[in-house]
């Protein structure tokens, strides 16, 4: 027997815990789950502005004159393609196509990339990562311990976050990022989130952490920002239609049967871990389809629950939820591809019951332009 | 404090008695730990409850809890507006947001049920 070892916590928890915050250990960190409710601050980053400590996500630079070349062996998209400053979304894919992280890739120059991964698999795609740049000129540098990560989120973060930095919140487009100040401390600052609303990450040193947070709800508070947790972070991503790495991908999962081959580069040269059975995947088609549900029965569909068409059994829900906005149950779920058209009318089994569901197209929000 | 004409389960379930009729509900302590309260799943009335038998499910935005029946008994009306209002579980758990009225079968069960200052120390315990 092992003694699990101790949780981690960011520079924040005692900031969370003066705050009221229920804390959680989630992925090995301690997390604040909600402080108000995970209605009001849902309802704040729509409708204002949330703050969200992400510092346990995973950091990872990778860095060299072919640190370009080794990202685009090591993952599913081609990170030399993106300009200087510019970020795309991607994954990490095991030989034989199943996804072992989703993760987001920001070019900070020529020669330099951040990589950020989930918490609960931070350190899997580390080990990776440094296993597949070998032979490249390229070093990684984990600093997933080292830096904090602070995100605001909602529609008025730039009034709230403009002031407070050098970076020219105007010029910033969403999914890029620059380097500047916030506060009067060194940081990365990027356009990027997991809300569907305008919103900013910003990366700092870890012991920067507690700064960066007290001068974002200082600025944030006229404009009626509120501390977030991870309750919120779930229903507000969900209803925006984003996935949940171990809710609708895992290492059983190819990007192709999350609804998401778009992302996996497949026209260009380059021999990716994962790309033959990639390939494969994307010219037979999906096993599976992601869809989203909205409940019209009685009941909230869960992860787990079974979903059926007729008495045939069609797939799982992945993620569920009352939504905060719609005011309605909503799910996203795996089903045959045959059953995933909008409008399509199938049965979650919800405990001993059934409760039908309709085929809706995601996200079941966007946010008004 | 808790309300002290009220008896108490271990899963933060009340009871109100008046004659053979109980009132059912989940304490202001179950109801907070749940959070914001979106759903609530209560048995048809003529259904014939056990004590400590699982008689529906409360679901917060997170979480999915069972209900437990404090007393066994047949089941005589649940509240009906916890279909459309589910959040007066948070707002007035010991009021307005009270689950079920069961006629009760057996009054001696009720000295199987914490009183206010054993229930109050069981959360104080956390």
């Amino acid at each position: 027997m092992t003694e699990p070892s101790a949780p981690l916590a960011t520079p924040l928890l005692e900031r969370h815990r003066a705050l009221g915050a229920r804390i959680v250990e989630y992925a090995g960190w301690l997390m604040p789950v909600q402080y108000a409710g995970i209605m009001e601050e849902h309802r704040a980053v729509r409708e204002r502005a949330g703050l969200f400590d992400l510092g346990h996500m995973g950091e990872l630079f990778v860095e060299g004159p072919e640190a370009g070349a080794a990202l685009a062996r090591a993952l599913v998209t081609d990170p030399p393609s993106l300009a200087v400053g510019r970020a795309h979304y991607s994954m990490i894919c095991a030989p034989d196509g199943g996804v072992i992280d989703d993760l987001i890739v920001y070019r900070l120059a020529e020669d330099r990339f951040l990589v950020v991964a989930n918490a609960a698999n931070a350190a899997t795609v580390s080990d990776e990562l440094a296993g597949r740049i070998n032979g490249f000129r390229a070093v990684l540098d984990d600093r997933a311990l080292a830096t904090g990560l602070v995100a605001v989120q909602g529609p008025a973060s730039a009034a709230i976050l403009g002031p407070l930095t050098t970076v020219d919140l105007a010029a910033l487009h969403y999914y890029a990022i620059a380097e500047g100040e916030v506060a009067g401390i060194r940081a990365l600052v990027a356009r990027t989130g997991y809300t569907g609303e305008d919103g900013f990450e910003v990366f700092v040193e870890t012991a920067e952490g507690a700064a960066l947070w007290d001068a974002l709800l200082a600025a944030g508070q006229p404009h009626g920002l509120v501390p977030v947790g991870l309750g919120a972070r779930d229903t507000l991503r969900l209803e925006a239609g984003m996935p949940l790495y171990g809710s609708e991908l895992d290492r059983n999962t190819t990007p192709f049967d999350a609804g998401l081959g778009r992302v996996v580069a497949l026209d260009r040269d380059t021999d990716f871990v994962g790309r033959a059975a990639l390939e494969a995947a994307g010219a037979e088609g999906p096993r599976k389809a992601l869809v989203g549900l909205t409940v019209r029965g009685r009941g909230i569909a869960r992860h787990g629950h079974p979903v059926h068409a007729g008495e045939r059994r069609t797939g799982v829900v992945t993620s569920g939820t009352m939504s905060p906005t719609l005011g309605v149950p909503i799910a996203m779920a795996s089903v045959a591809p045959g059953d995933a058209a909008p409008g399509t009318m199938l049965e979650v089994e919800i405990r001993d019951a059934r409760a039908a569901v309709e085929v809706v197209l995601l996200p079941f929000y966007r946010r008004p332009r | 404090m808790v309300p002290s004409d009220l008896r108490y389960t271990k899963e933060h379930e009340w009871v109100r008695v008046d004659g053979d009729l109980a009132t059912v509900g989940i304490t202001d302590h179950a109801a907070t730990l749940l959070g914001d309260i979106v759903f609530v799943e209560l048995p048809e009335p003529g259904r014939t409850l056990a004590q400590f038998a699982a008689f529906g499910v409360v679901e917060s935005v997170k979480a999915v809890s069972d209900l437990y029946a404090p007393v066994g008994g047949e089941v005589v009306e649940a509240n009906a507006a916890l279909a459309a209002r589910p959040e007066l579980v948070n707002g007035e758990p010991y009021g307005a947001g009270w689950m079920l009225r069961v006629r009760m079968g057996d009054a001696t069960q009720l000295e199987a049920l914490l009183d206010p200052a054993a229930y109050e120390a069981l959360v104080a315990e956390g």
